[in-house]
């Protein structure tokens, strides 16, 4: 019998067990380790940060699914891997955490055949000074909308915001990113026009100054460069369409902005152009930067090797090409495929957790030298993908031996479906629908603009706000491993 | 002024496109986004297939 540990329950980890747990059946044993007792649907939390949807709606406990599903669930943090074992005996092992109610910071050792790292992201809100609390959480300055906690608090103090505004008080909105080094522009994309929204049904618009702050050099930019895609018999680039419906809802854009320091009512942020400036505002929402979430590695003698394991941000090396070198050499090819560790083939990492090879979006810097540019976003869609991907990989090594062959899922031959909310509500509602083909761009297949212009499109409007609601409920459905889940694509 | 116009006083604004009434009645339109909701879903699903 053998043993596949996961960790991490988020889109990719849980893809991953759930197969797994499926197709290796009874016969082998899956474990999850994950810090949280509850799933989230991390794509309605924004719905969530506007009162229009209760944290209720968008989270349910793991337990009983894995319960039913035969997964070995344990509700806790790994800490430790130990790839080579310990010096009298070869067989690896994770050292878990326990986070449970009444168990909190007990430890374990749990030994694997093969690991997946799943972990996701570190919302690394202390790389900027001021955003963070110097203990990984947020300071108060400003709210975010990452986890359904953050969104229930962030809905509390915009509703305290509009109350302001009915009471004839004039307000500041600000939403973006918190770092030149962000990704996930989307989720505040959503939430800023979702605010927008808001206001609008509130009929308190005009007392709202709603602005735009984001690390992209170009509006639409999302950490992928951009995409262009077929409207009205033209091929356009996103920045046209971004800034047409920021132009539309009347919100201003400060772009190529490294936020440098958060205070109350207030950041610093340097421009692409090397100035400083200052920004205002009664109500904030700053998306932090990603890190990996500071799993160590030792080897038999207890000598730190976290740096074999994992990339310098945390995250865990895979079949990428790191040493790719300046932005004119880089390669489709680059990224990775079977997202196994190059130094042990038992260990793979899905979702957020592998370490990029480099950008998508062209690298920027400011005079001072301060990077200013998005990072790769590895939305649900890819997750779900690679996770399966990595299950199916693993299935076939314990079934066929080690010299199966490993499932391919580069990102750079993969297209995405994202589906960005700007407003809910079943008649009234719109959102923009995007497809990209792949997601990384391929200039050598592709030379023209790097993707599939037949496969890349975009358009807003209610049938996408239809769309994302109902993939809402249908991911809900799916991850609840309720009948025919399977038949739900990632 | 026109609704689309009134945003192209604020100079950020100035150099991109906003849309009009009827481009922005369409997309709410009931009937017109119950077909783009059946053609989006469609070209989803392609890309979807494509990318398994």
């Amino acid at each position: 019998m053998a043993r596949l540990i996961i960790m991490g329950g988020g889109v990719a980890g849980h893809t991953t067990a759930t197969f797994a747990k499926k197709w290796l059946g009874n016969d082998h044993e899956v474990v999850v380790v994950t810090p949280n007792s509850q799933w989230n649907w991390i794509p309605s939390n924004i719905w969530v940060g506007v009162g229009q949807m209760t944290k209720k709606d968008v989270v349910f406990p793991l337990a009983p699914v894995y319960k039913k599903a035969g997964i070995d669930f344990r509700q806790a943090l790994a800490t430790e891997i130990h790839p080579n074992g310990k010096a009298d005996d070869d067989t690896p092992y994770l050292v878990i955490s326990s986070t449970e109610e009444g168990k909190e910071g007990q430890t374990e050792e749990l030994t694997y055949d093969y690991l997946v790292n799943a972990t996701g992201p570190k919302l690394n809100f202390d790389a900027t000074e001021g955003l963070g609390d110097g203990q990984g959480g947020l300071s108060g300055h400003t709210v975010s909308v990452c986890t359904a906690d953050h969104a229930v608090h962030a809905n509390d103090e915009l509703q305290q915001i509009f109350e302001k505004a009915k009471a004839g008080e004039r307000q500041k909105i600000l939403v973006g990113t918190g770092h030149g080094m962000c990704t996930c522009q989307g989720a505040a994309f959503e939430y800023i026009f979702n605010i927008e929204h808001e206001a609008r049904k509130a009929n308190i618009r005009d007392m709202l100054d709603i602005k735009w702050i984001s690390n992209e050099s170009f509006l639409g930019d999302f950490g992928m460069g951009g995409l262009h895609m077929k409207v009205g018999g033209y091929a356009v680039s996103s920045k046209l369409f971004a800034e047409s419906l920021y132009a539309e809802r009347n919100v201003e854009w400060i772009i190529g902005a490294h936020t440098s320091k958060v205070e109350d009512g207030k950041i610093e942020y340097e421009l692409l152009d090397g100035t400083m400036h200052e920004e205002t505002f009664d109500f904030a929402m700053l998306i932090p930067p990603f890190a990996g979430v500071g799993l160590k590695a030792y080897d038999k003698d207890g000598s730190d090797m976290t740096d074999t394991l994992f990339a310098p941000n945390g995250f865990m090396k895979v079949d990428a090409k790191y040493d790719a070198g300046a932005y004119e050499n880089w390669k489709a090819s680059d990224w990775p495929v079977t997202y196994q560790n190059p130094t042990y083939d038992n260990i793979f990492a899905a979702g957020i957790a592998f370490a990029p090879p480099h950008l998508i979006s062209k690298p920027m810097s400011s005079p001072n030298g301060t990077p200013i540019n998005p990072t790769p976003p590895r939305t649900g869609m890819p997750a779900g993908i690679i996770g399966k991907a990595v299950a199916i990989s693993i299935c076939d090594i314990i079934k066929k031996g080690k010299d199966a062959e490993l499932h391919k899922a580069s990102m750079a031959h993969m297209g995405a479906a994202c589906v960005a909310s700007a407003g809910k509500g079943i008649f009234t509602g719109t959102a923009a629908a995007m497809t990209v083909y792949p997601v990384v761009p391929d200039f050598e297949k592709y030379p023209g603009t790097g993707r599939d212009t037949d496969y890349t499109f975009g358009e807003i409007g209610l049938a996408g706000h239809w769309i994302k609601h109902i993939l809402h409920h249908m991911f809900i459905y799916k991850a609840k491993l309720k009948p025919a889940w399977t038949l739900i694509p990632e | 002024m026109k609704h689309e116009e009134v945003n192209f006083q604020n100079e950020q604004f100035n150099l991109t496109m906003i849309p009009g009434s009827f481009a922005r009645k369409m997309r709410t339109n009931i009937i017109w986004q119950f077909f783009r909701f059946m053609v989006i879903n469609i070209k989803m699903l392609i890309v979807v297939s494509k990318s398994h």
